[in-house]
């Protein structure tokens, strides 16, 4: 999931240096996130996990690293197979 | 018989109104500093209303300094955009700076000394784009440095203080932003451009060459996206839209007063231009209504860091702001339509130019184009809000 989410942040990221050396927990933000390019990284999870983000994780902390997202999706993956 | 002076926030701002109104044509003629006005603001303490107690303010809400911004708009733009910018810089120190040494000192010295604040966002080659800044702050032990083209700042030359944003340090990206307090015997300013402008001429904002130097605790401790979104985004909506609303406020006042001094000489008769003041009342209602909903939402999330990060709340605060800007010139225009030539005219009781231009500062002012890009993008994830009351 790490791996995917890490493609996704380097197509849709728009960060100035490659993702590779980005690690789990560093501040996305820090390294040239910007608020446009975030949600262009959430359409591109939203797609490719096949959920939706739920208004209260439509913020800055949810995304504000690697580790967050991962955690996020992970949350909404868990919960949308409890729900079935 | 003893006179009671008004002590409450709206009596205090009453009173720099009435002062600001003396000025408002001369500072619009001659795109001069509103001195009388903000000498007024120091004699009134209403520099420092925003600031806790605790540093010397009075704790005001933004509402009740959303009040005072929109007495101030019905006399005088130019002095009401003063007040209201120095009161969203303000916001960022009192919501960031609390818990932090040398900005609580600081506050503590705006409220003795009525401190003015001033903004530097704007720079060459960004344009309005707040949240990217292409110069850096340089930290040299305990030392920063910054050079900015810093292309608007709104009395730049009146004021004791600037908050100014950069990238964060030498190599970081052009989105990884802080703000820094630098008093005016820190900085020297350059003067680049001149502010002839067609509205706004008294908020004196020319264009600058900043360079400043300063002991680097002065940089607010927290990155500068946070206090955008937290702080300044916010506020800087929600006062703007105030003073935009007083604005708006006096021009209907002026074409009601029109109206009904026609209506006085032929009773029996609706003068012409009554219905038209019905439909500008109208409008004047729906920009009220929002600012409020506005102020009422912020001051609902203010403590919830979260909340005010939330996608939710900057789709709330972007439209806040768009619909004012956007309305207020339809108003405007109508009370120009009903008045006429005399409110085309310049100097009769019923001129309503100098508010139509003014006006139009409200859409360029973070240009609405701009906004909506950034509500567009939100609306991609951020699910509608489909509640009436909640
Ligand atoms: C009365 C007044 C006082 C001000 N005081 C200050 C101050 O004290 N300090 C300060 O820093 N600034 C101040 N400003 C500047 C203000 O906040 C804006 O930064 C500025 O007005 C924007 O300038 P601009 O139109 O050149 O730039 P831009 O925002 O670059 O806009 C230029 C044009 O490009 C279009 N455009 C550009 N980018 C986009 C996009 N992404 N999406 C859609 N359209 C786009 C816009 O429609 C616009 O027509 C003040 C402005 C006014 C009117």
């Amino acid at each position: 999931m790490k791996q995917k989410i890490r493609d996704i942040l380097g197509k849709h990221g728009g960060l100035p240096v490659p993702v590779e050396t980005l690690a789990d927990d560093a501040d996305l933000y820090a390294a040239g996130l910007s608020s446009f390019a975030s949600v262009q990284v959430m359409l591109g999870i939203e797609e490719a996990f096949d959920v939706e983000f739920p208004d209260n994780l439509l913020n800055r902390k949810s995304f504000q690293s690697i580790a967050a997202i991962t955690r996020a999706v992970e949350g909404l993956t868990g919960s949308a197979e409890a729900a079935e | 018989m003893t006179m009671t002076v008004g002590t409450s926030f709206a009596e205090r701002a009453q009173r720099v109104s009435a002062v600001a109104a003396v000025h408002a044509d001369d500072v619009d003629a001659k795109g001069r500093f509103p001195r009388e006005a903000v000498d007024a603001m120091i004699a009134e303490r209403l520099l420092s209303i925003q600031i806790p107690k605790s540093l010397g303010g009075e704790d005001a809400s933004v509402s009740e300094i959303a009040e005072a911004c929109s007495l101030l708009g019905q006399s005088c733009s130019a002095a009401a955009m003063v007040f209201a910018m120095h009161h969203i810089k303000l916001s960022s120190l009192v919501s960031h700076g609390v818990g932090d040494s040398w900005h609580s000192a600081f506050m503590r010295r705006v409220s003795d000394e009525q401190l003015l604040l001033a903004s530097a966002t704007t720079e060459g080659g960004i344009g309005g784009n707040l949240r990217n800044s292409i110069c850096a702050i340089e930290v040299d032990g305990d030392t920063c440095r910054l050079t900015k083209d810093a292309t608007v700042i709104s009395y730049g030359a009146h004021a004791d203080a600037i908050l100014i944003t950069s990238r964060a340090h030498t190599d970081a990206a052009s989105t990884d932003q802080v703000m820094t307090v630098f008093t005016k015997d820190q900085y020297t300013l350059e003067q680049t451009h001149v502010w002839d402008t067609l509205g706004m001429r008294g908020t004196c904002s020319d264009g600058w060459l900043f360079k400043g130097e300063a002991p680097k605790e002065q940089i607010l401790p927290k990155p500068f996206a946070e206090i955008a979104a937290q702080s300044m985004l916010a506020t800087s909506h929600l006062l703007w839209s105030a003073v935009w609303y007083g604005i708006a406020v006096n021009a209907v006042s002026r074409a009601q007063a029109y109206v009904r001094a026609a209506a006085r000489k032929s009773p029996g008769v609706t003068p012409p231009g009554a219905l038209r003041l019905a439909e500008a009342s109208n409008l004047l209602q729906l920009v009220k209504s929002n600012t409020i909903a506005g102020l009422r939402e912020y001051e609902a999330a203010k403590a919830d860091p979260d909340r005010l990060s939330s996608m939710g709340f900057a789709v709330a605060m972007n439209n806040v702001k768009i619909a004012s800007s956007e309305t207020i010139l339809a108003i405007i225009n109508q009370a120009m339509l009903i008045v006429g030539i005399m409110g085309y005219k310049n100097g009769t009781p019923f001129s309503i130019g100098r508010h139509l231009r003014d006006a139009h500062s409200a859409q360029l002012m973070i240009s609405n184009d701009r906004i909506l890009g950034n509500t567009s993008n939100l609306l991609l994830v951020h699910k509608q809000d489909t509640s009436l009351i909640g």
